[in-house]
């Protein structure tokens, strides 16, 4: 039951190699075998949002899936929004021009909730109950989510002029 | 009191280079923190590192009170992965008892003028023979990984006597309740009474009186990060390193050496990046993580898991208030009483930092000379309370603003109209408050203009066309409302904050500080003071806080004191800095140091701009050797240390106001318009006061209307999960219109900062309790107790109006 | 937080699936979205032996709308359901519904069969296949069989499934007509949390502006979720009227039985229910052309 095994997972564009027992989430396994620290832990219940990472584009809880479950499909986390340049994606950009975060540690979870956001098009981004709505899966204790929600906004003008 | 000045010294003392005017400080600086931020490369003590690293678990208790008859250690010893297990018997001997620095280090001052009584209690760090809350530590053991912790304390059996439990507070004051330290007689661990002016007899003069009960129900600090320790120990010279998720590393410093009779300098402590704390306090964990990292010979990393937060980590506010107010025909409140007490949990580890607090703000911004507070921390078998965001403050503005509410209701005025009428006015200023700060200085408010600040908070938020709507509201059957909630916060308290400035050789400026911060932005603001004052850009100052080896002593980031605290000191080290940048660059260009400007790094001779040197090259002339270049009697070295001690506290304060709507048929709430308008001095960065403002009023309407830590009579805890313990969404929290004061710079500091982390979270409860009681006026539902979720308010809105609980 | 070992399959086919759940019997659980599983896993409440990890059987995961009649693999997310283009007008009911089911990360991983499997009495699928005749395939080692939704729910977290039953489709007859409207009501603390009460109601008007047809479902209030045929019965052939659906609200009560929470006590949820089916039936009729 508890024997390691090699698990590869796709993440940001790249294949790498960790082992872990079954049991061992995603969240962990990208933190502690794959060193990619910027995926958060905040409750490991799948309540708060900051374990969030994109697979096949969609946005996932990684402390409610085992790493097992992610072989053969596309990882995308944090550290793989900016460009290959170290260019900041427009979301990420926009979180930090509109001062969107504090502590910053709920943050890579917003990051990926909105990235999957704007690649819809950004659905009723002016309509302020609608966007909180949408925004609500994420638990911020620092920001009040206003500035969030006007780096949304913004990113999603920015996407909007260059495209 | 009016004209009189200010007694205060100015920071830095006399002989003090003069304070250079903001440039930096003010504009709406994007952060140096995000870079790291925003692309997942932060190093939280989780994302540490280190080989070789053990993993350690807590067993903890069960029951909230429970003799420990026996602990069976053997199975999870021997389990897969498991290096040790300890229990309290492994300690005995190795580990002193808890620091009670609240209790020892209260200002001697504060001690003489209202003489409280402090009874002694140090918390152990693995229960011994007792248990006396849910989720105190009892064993912990340490293993390959945290997989293979887990499963092992599974097997650790305890066999555990349960005793009566006490879970409320006035249960635990009466004769028959269990006492859960039978050494210290009862469960009241610390008490005092403060007067100001002649209460008795007011209230014999009294036109009118009336009583209230008030009720801030319990709540927990939930940062988003858990709590973490990992220390790493060197052996071979009997050091140890720690990093701690805990936002005064001298401190925890201070507990580890004291605990485990290390020297200082053998323990280093770092603060490494933080998601956020909402509060202080010290914990076992801060200590134990050390002590078996130096058992072991290993490092050690115990990382808290989010069950284990909500029911250990940072519970706070849970005040019962018997409240009586004097007052006449004309809503002027003449006097007023208050009985409290703070239910503390099974051990009170801050003696009356919360509860003095809350007897310091009472009054707020209103002009009562007449006041008595009696004051009670009550010990129950729930988790030791610690300040959080607030201490004190947010529950007795609610009382203080829910009785104004209940005069204004009594005589048929407008609540706005009662508040005018007992507002200090600025001509009273600076207005003595009669009774001492928790530091022990007499209260004196510094200038300040209150009711501009309301009248300014209204025209914000549209004070008179809400109501010219509530009335048309009112007309087709919806019920909104208008609340409105003032504070006055004591900030930057001391007794000190440091910084070391240095610039190396290559012109780049380093500020060492003991601030911690974990989402202030101080990064970033600090950078923008040192800029200012030394004559560089922000880019050219990297700031390093919160590490033990890099400044001597430090005191942390809480209480809304860093922007004041180590703002100044930070100031004031890199305006004397500059002083010795300027003398050094007067020796190479051969010029008197008077004549010289350093703006941008680049010192040039004024007039004769080609006469100019960099601070780089001044940084190598400044450098020991015989190469140096120094003026007579100078020190070699571009470095200054100063600590602030700030004389008293500065006070900030602000003005909310808040729209509501009740659905009368459910009990729910929403929230429609949040305005705030505050005096917070001379703002570092604008950008950074709004968000702490947001996620100010964000945790207070989480206190307000959502979030609240239940036990059941048995001190069970109830709230164990996020499905249970409800903290506010973006759905939850409206659109705050922030607006400031900007005429009143403090006058404690040169630069004119106050305070400002904890202002927004202290007025929600109170204003929102009263705009829902606007709402429903007609039908004269009393809100007296907070959080107020919708069942609740259902069941007024139905006692209210006649109609019977059930049915 | 982490969870009790367990050893963990993952087969290839649904046949496969059938053979180790039939092998492992009670040791195993099946894992479908694991929103909700895993929590439990992370809080050691279930330990199981075994993990069958359906995410595997591709043959699971389908969904058409062949005329009116929607058919669901049980392996689809609820949000594939929720993006289907041709419910936001057809049955608002069904979308609303979904789409309250946490939030969408939560619903890009989450699924039909997998909350139905689940039970839990405040979940919106269980309703939702009591409001359109839903009818639910189960798959064991004999075969398959279908299940008509109303037999389908037993009591809290318990169904009619054997314990080698894999719940394989389930089919739910999406209402046509012009003049048809329906919608699904909430209310629960926060977006996305459990509802303390949740309505769904459809109503069909006949050619004279009376109710043809009705459905009234309700969720958070029993053990399971109820579809309320006394309400239904005051609805059936009566124009509708505020009155008329204040009449079927308080219908309800002898079959609902909520229980009391942190959240909520029994007699604010079944107060929440009656208000509930009063606004849900006054938009339904609204959307419906009605009153």
């Amino acid at each position: 039951m508890s024997e390691r095994r090699p698990i590869t997972l796709r993440v940001n564009g790249r294949e790498l190699s960790g082992s872990a027992e079954a049991r061992m989430t995603l969240a962990d396994f990208l933190r502690d075998e794959l060193g990619l620290t910027g995926t958060h832990l905040g409750c490991e219940h799948g309540v708060c949002g900051a374990c969030t990472v994109l697979m096949d584009g969609r946005s996932i809880r990684s402390c409610l899936m085992f790493a097992v479950q992610a072989e053969g499909h596309e990882l995308t986390t944090v550290e793989g929004l900016a460009g290959p340049d170290g260019s900041l994606s427009p979301v990420q950009e926009a979180f930090s021009v509109n001062h969107a975060l504090q502590c910053g540690f709920c943050t890579p979870g917003f990051l990926i909730a909105v990235t999957e956001y704007l690649a819809e098009g950004a659905p009723e981004v002016d309509d302020e109950d609608a966007l909180r709505a949408r925004l609500s899966g994420n638990l911020c204790r620092c920001t009040g989510y206003q500035n969030i929600v006007a780096a949304v906004r913004d990113a999603a003008e920015r996407v909007r002029r260059s495209s | 009191m009016s004209g009189a000045t200010h007694p205060y010294a100015p920071a830095g003392g006399p002989g003090s280079p003069a304070v250079r005017p903001p440039a930096y400080v003010g504009q709406r600086l994007r952060r140096k923190e995000d870079a790291r931020l925003v692309t997942g490369r932060a190093t939280h003590v989780a994302d540490l590192r280190i080989p070789g690293l053990l993993h350690a678990a807590v067993l903890r208790s069960p029951f909230a009170h429970a003799r420990i008859v026996r602990i069976e250690t053997e199975a999870a010893a021997t389990a897969p992965g498991v290096v040790r297990v300890f229990t309290a018997r492994d300690l005995e001997g190795k580990i002193g008892p808890f620091v009670e620095a609240a209790r020892t280090e209260i200002a001697p001052l504060l001690r003489e003028k209202i003489g409280p009584t402090l009874k002694s209690c140090p918390m152990p760090v693995l229960a011994a023979d007792r248990v006396l809350w849910v989720g105190q530590p009892v064993a912990v053991l340490v293993a390959a990984d945290r997989y293979l912790a887990e499963d092992a304390l599974e097997l650790v059996q305890v066999e555990y006597e349960p005793l009566a439990a006490v879970s409320d507070p006035e249960h635990a004051l009466e004769p028959d309740a269990p006492v859960l330290h039978p050494e210290l007689g009862d469960n009241v661990q610390t008490s005092f009474v403060v007067s100001v002016g002649d209460v008795d007899g007011a209230f014999a003069r009294a036109e009118r009186t009336l009583s209230a009960r008030l009720v801030m129900g319990r709540t927990a600090a939930n940062a988003m990060e858990t709590r973490g320790v990992a220390a790493v120990p060197d052996p071979g010279r009997d050091e140890l390193t720690v990093w701690d998720a805990n936002a005064r590393p001298h401190l925890v410093r201070t507990f580890i050496c004291e605990m485990l009779g290390l020297p200082a300098d053998g323990v280093r402590v770092i603060g490494p990046d933080m998601g956020g704390s909402f509060g202080t306090g010290m914990f076992p964990e801060d200590v134990l993580i050390a002590f078996l990292a130096r058992e072991l010979g290993r490092p050690v990393r115990w990382v808290e898991d989010r069950r284990e937060n909500l029911a250990n980590t940072r519970h706070a506010r849970d005040q019962i208030h018997q409240v009586e107010v004097a007052f006449d025909g004309d809503g002027r409140i003449i006097a007023l009483k208050d009985r409290y007490l703070i239910d503390g949990g099974a051990y009170n580890n801050y003696a009356i930092t919360v509860s003095y607090n809350s007897a310091a703000h009472l009054r707020g911004q209103f002009a009562i000379d007449h006041m008595r507070v009696e004051a009670l921390s009550v010990l129950t078998n729930k988790a030791p309370v610690t300040p959080v965001r607030g201490a004190g403050r947010p529950e007795v503005v609610f009382v203080m603003d829910r009785i104004v509410d209940l005069v204004a209701t009594e005589l048929g005025l407008d609540p706005v109209e009662v508040r005018r009428r007992n507002l200090i006015r600025p001509e009273q200023m600076p207005y003595p408050m009669g009774m001492p700060y928790r530091d022990g200085v007499d209260i004196v408010y510094d200038r300040a203009d209150f009711p501009g600040q309301l009248e300014r908070a209204l025209e914000l938020f549209g004070y008179d066309e809400f109501r010219r709507e509530q009335a048309a509201a009112r007309e087709a059957g919806r019920r909104i409302g208008v609340g409105v909630s003032s504070y006055v916060e004591g900030s930057g308290y001391g007794p000190y904050e440091g910084a070391v400035v240095r610039i190396d050789s290559q012109g780049h400026v380093t500020v060492a500080t003991g601030a911690k911060p974990h989402g202030q932005s101080l990064e970033t603001t600090l950078a923008q003071i040192c800029a200012d004052q030394l004559g560089v850009t922000p880019d050219d100052v990297t700031v390093k806080a919160g590490d033990t080896a890099l400044i001597a002593h430090g005191i942390g980031t809480f209480a809304s004191r860093s922007a004041v605290t180590a703002g100044t000191a930070v100031g004031v080290a890199a305006a004397r800095l500059r002083e010795k940048v300027l003398a050094v660059a007067g020796e190479l260009l051969e010029t008197h140091p008077s004549d010289l400007d350093l703006e941008r790094g680049i010192i040039a001779a004024r007039g004769a701009p080609d006469r100019r040197v960099t601070l780089a090259e001044v940084a190598r002339a400044a450098a020991p050797g015989p190469r140096a270049k120094l003026p007579p009697g100078m020190e070699p070295g571009l470095e200054t240390v100063y600590y602030y001690v700030p004389p008293t506290v500065t006070f900030a304060s602000g003005t909310h106001v808040v729209g509501v709507e009740v659905d009368e048929e459910t009990g729910f709430v929403r929230l429609l318009k949040y305005v705030t308008t505050d005096d917070c001095g001379q703002m570092l960065n604008p950008a950074v006061v709004e968000g702490q403002v947001h996620g100010g009023v964000a945790h207070g309407i989480g206190n307000a209307l959502f979030e609240e830590v239940v036990y059941d009579g048995d001190g069970q805890l109830l709230t164990g999960t996020y499905m249970d313990y409800l903290l506010p969404t973006a759905s939850d929290v409206p659109p705050i219109a922030v607006g400031h004061q900007e005429e009143f710079p403090s006058e404690l500091n040169p630069f004119g900062i106050k305070g400002v982390g904890e202002g927004g979270a202290v007025s929600p409860p109170a204003a929102i309790a009263n705009a829902i009681v606007d709402a429903l006026r007609p039908m004269r539902v009393r809100v007296d107790r907070v959080p107020i979720g919708p069942e609740r308010l259902y069941r007024l809105i139905r006692e209210a109006r006649g109609d019977s609980a059930t049915g | 937080m982490k969870p009790a070992p367990f050893e963990y399959v993952r087969p290839e086919s649904l046949g496969q699936a059938v053979s180790l759940l039939a092998e492992h019997g009670e040791e195993a659980k099946l894992l479908a979205g694991g929103q909700s599983l895993v929590p439990l896993l992370a809080f050691r409440l279930s330990s199981p032996s075994v993990l069958i990890d359906l995410n595997g059987v591709g043959e699971l995961d389908y969904l058409r709308l062949d005329g009116d009649r929607l058919v669901i693999g049980a392996m689809t997310r609820h949000r594939d359901v929720e993006e289907m283009a041709e419910l936001r007008t057809r049955c608002p009911m069904l979308l609303e519904g979904v789409s309250r089911i946490g939030h969408v990360t939560i619903r890009n991983r989450g699924t039909v069969g997998g909350s139905l499997a689940h039970a839990d009495p405040a979940a919106e699928w269980p309703s939702l296949v009591l409001a359109l005749d839903g009818e639910i395939d189960a798959i064991g080692p004999k075969g398959t069989r279908t299940i008509p939704g109303e037999e389908f729910f037993d009591t809290y977290f318990t169904t009619a499934l054997a314990p080698d039953e894999i719940v394989s489709e389930v089919r739910l007859r999406i209402p046509s007509g012009p003049r048809v409207g329906s919608c699904f009501l909430e209310l629960a603390r926060r977006h996305g949390d459990f509802a303390l009460a949740g309505v769904g109601a459809l109503i069909a008007l006949d050619t004279g502006g009376s109710i043809a047809d009705a459905r009234v479902t309700l969720i958070g209030v029993r053990d399971r979720a109820v579809r309320s045929s006394a309400a239904e019965s005051v609805l059936r052939g009566a124009p509708p009227s505020a009155d008329l659906f204040a009449e079927a609200a308080e219908a309800v009560d002898p079959e609902i039985e909520p229980v009391s929470d942190i959240h909520g006590t029994s007699e604010y949820r079944r107060h929440l229910a009656k208000v509930l089916v009063r606004r849900a039936l006054a938009l339904a009729a609204e959307r419906a052309g009605g009153e």
